[in-house]
């Protein structure tokens, strides 16, 4: 197809941002990774890998166990939101968005006032003669924080896909002789795949990288690879490292959604959902 | 015949709204019944009382005998096809067919005769595979029907079914439908908007208006003797003008006395006369029966011209084959089988003559009417 003039001039300022923000950076990350301190071509870096396989698999676990409490917090409540007054739809996403106006290392930190041993829950808890209790730098701590950062995220999307659902499909499922759960998990729920792909894809790809979660309210004791790669760059000094897990990182990332998308689309084409 | 539906003093509100008013209706088994009338006049409101989506505030309906207003739409022997024929697009057309009867529980090798016979029915064999959104307005709608009947109801609910489809198609799927109607030997319940989609679909034809029927008949009856200004409106063109019946078989309108064939009317009374504009010939002025008028605009049609003619303020119209001048005084001849006449009615005067053809240039200019009333029942269906 042919594209006038303008249609290219629109286009320029954003392959410039890809280039200079996206494609650069990739290329650096792979230039450290495989090269060594001197700038010589390497595989140590790399072949350091397997005796990190252990931290990255602790953090998909991490990263997977708050995605799967996100989803189904946000699923009931999304569902809920998009049979909702209208009214009352507009002032619940506010309210749901209204964190994420607020700065995210703040909001970690205000979990740690929390938290902490002589903290608010803590203090809470005294009242009933509870002594006090180890909340941060335990794992329950971490999946808290990142289920309580990262759940608009997930909620939005399901609203969204939810919220533009025709309701004569709806009505058509009944017609063809659907109870209410059959309704949901044939039409409803195949139908919201893609919304609830995108939030997992957008909770679970933080939630597996982060390392400010795991400093401040897992209090340095929980190391997952985020920690480990940022300590790479901020403390060791050694980039080449740093970059190499960054990459299998991404790769590993990459698979898990490849699969997930896998599984969204086969339902989407198969279709049935056995009851 | 045999009563299928029974709809029984059945009202239904939306807030002060009403948007159906004390409606009786039966239908017959293996009837192809038109619910007809413009937006807002009740008609898909009407389906969806029978489907089962809306619950009467009053009234009963009563399906084979039972009356199942407490019975929820999934288990309802009645099936809709959508007006957007919401089809299931993470399933292929296989599985949208199969959708009712494996929710039925039928057996695999049940459900597969049922799909091939279904897409046989609709003429779309060898499309079990495809996606949805792979097919073509018209394919969809074929879709939308076979899941619809594969579900083996006894009766068939349509919403406006063809309304996104283009012209020519349509007609097509006008005849096929009634084919399909005729073949599967169920009822078929038809909502549209479209009198000429009515007239010539329908065994029998219930025009509504503001949530009230006001004529049902066959689609000859609605045409030729139709029982108030509304249907006459409605129903193809017409020109609806006071009258007064001077006796039997004598009526006066536009300053001429003509004969007729109405009777039974009081001496005197003032009634409504519909004369088609196919009916009128043009002839010389001062003719016996024939008005007198000025031709104001004359449009080509293809068939037939659409002239228009000021008698005494009155616009009528006239359809005919020859053409005319505009500017040009002529005489228009009424025969008496031409002229039916009607008793007065709420909406008498309302539709007056063919300055506007529709009611909206009718109210255009007039900032107090209120557009929102009329478009209401569609906003309100949840």
């Amino acid at each position: 197809m042919k594209q006038n003039l303008s249609t290219k001039l629109l286009r320029q300022p954003y392959i410039v941002w890809s280039v200079l923000f996206i494609l650069a950076p990739l290329a650096m990350v792979c230039y450290y990774a495989f090269t060594d301190k001197s700038g010589a071509f390497s595989l140590n870096s790399i072949s350091q890998i397997p005796s990190y396989l252990s931290v990255f698999g602790k953090s998909i676990l991490y990263g997977a166990v708050a995605t799967v409490i996100c989803f189904f917090l946000s699923y009931p409540f999304a569902y809920a939101l998009s049979k909702a007054k209208l009214s009352a739809q507009k002032t619940m996403v506010m309210l749901v968005m209204l964190p994420m106006w607020m700065n995210f290392l703040i909001r970690t930190y205000s979990w740690m006032t929390i938290l902490g041993r002589s903290g608010l829950l803590n203090k809470f808890l005294s009242l009933f003669g509870v002594e006090s209790i180890k909340f941060l730098g335990t794992p329950g701590a971490v999946i808290l924080g990142m289920v309580y950062n990262f759940l608009p995220y997930m909620i939005l999307p399901i609203y969204s896909v939810l919220s533009k659902l025709d309701n004569s499909l709806i009505e058509a499922a009944k017609d063809l002789g659907c109870n209410r759960l059959q309704v949901f998990k044939r039409v409803v729920f195949p139908l919201s795949l893609p919304g609830i792909l995108s939030g997992v894809t957008m909770v679970f790809v933080p939630c597996v990288s982060t390392f400010y979660i795991t400093q401040k309210l897992g209090n340095g004791q929980i190391m997952l690879i985020g920690d480990i790669i940022e300590m790479q760059f901020q403390q060791a000094n050694n980039y080449n490292l740093g970059a190499a897990l960054s990459l299998v990182l991404m790769v590993l990332i990459l698979i898990c959604i490849g699969v997930m998308n896998r599984f969204g689309s086969s339902e989407e084409n198969g279709g049935a959902l056995y009851i | 015949m045999e009563k299928i539906i029974d709809l029984r003093n059945i009202t239904v509100k939306y807030g002060d709204n009403t948007v159906l008013e004390d409606l009786n209706l039966y239908i017959n088994s293996k009837e192809f019944i038109t619910l007809l009338g413009p937006s807002g006049c009740g008609k898909t409101t009407t389906l969806r009382v029978i489907a089962g989506f809306v619950e009467p505030d009053s009234g009963e309906v009563v399906f084979e005998g039972k009356v199942i207003n407490d019975v929820p739409p999934h288990k309802r022997r009645v099936n809709t096809i959508f007006q957007r024929y919401a089809l299931f697009s993470h399933m292929n057309v296989y599985d949208n067919i199969a959708f009712g009867p494996e929710i039925q529980k039928k057996s695999r090798k049940e459900i597969d005769q049922t799909v091939s016979e279904m897409l046989e029915l609709v003429n779309l064999k060898g499309f079990e595979k495809r996606s949805i959104d792979s097919l073509s307005g018209g394919q969809q709608q074929r879709v939308a029907i076979a899941r619809a009947l594969a579900n083996k109801p006894h009766v068939l609910l349509l919403d406006e079914p063809l309304g996104a489809l283009d012209l020519k198609l349509r007609k097509d799927m006008q005849k096929e439908l009634k084919a399909i109607q005729k073949r599967m030997g169920i009822t078929f319940i038809y909502v549209t908007h479209d009198q000429e989609e009515a007239l010539s679909m329908s065994d029998t034809v219930v025009v509504m208006d503001k949530g009230k029927i006001q004529q049902i008949g066959t689609p000859e009856d609605i045409y030729n003797e139709p029982v108030n200004a509304f249907v006459a409106d409605f129903i193809g063109e017409s020109n609806i003008v006071d009258a007064v019946m001077l006796d039997d078989y004598k009526v006066t309108f536009g300053g001429s006395v003509f004969k007729c064939l109405d009777f039974g009317f009081e001496k005197n009374e003032v009634v409504d006369a519909v004369v088609r504009p196919e009916d009128i010939k043009i002839v010389e002025i001062g003719k016996p029966a024939s008005l007198t008028g000025k031709i104001t605009s004359v449009t080509f049609k293809g068939v037939h011209f659409e002239i228009l003619v000021d008698v005494k303020g009155f616009i009528w119209m006239i359809q005919t084959t020859e053409y005319h001048e505009v500017g040009k005084s002529i005489g228009m001849y009424i025969e008496p089988d031409a002229i039916h006449i009607m008793k007065r009615s709420e909406y008498s005067g309302e539709f007056g003559d063919y300055s506007y053809f529709s009611d909206e240039m009718d109210h255009i200019s007039d900032a107090t009417y209120n557009w929102e009333e009329e478009e209401n029942e569609a906003k309100s269906f949840d």
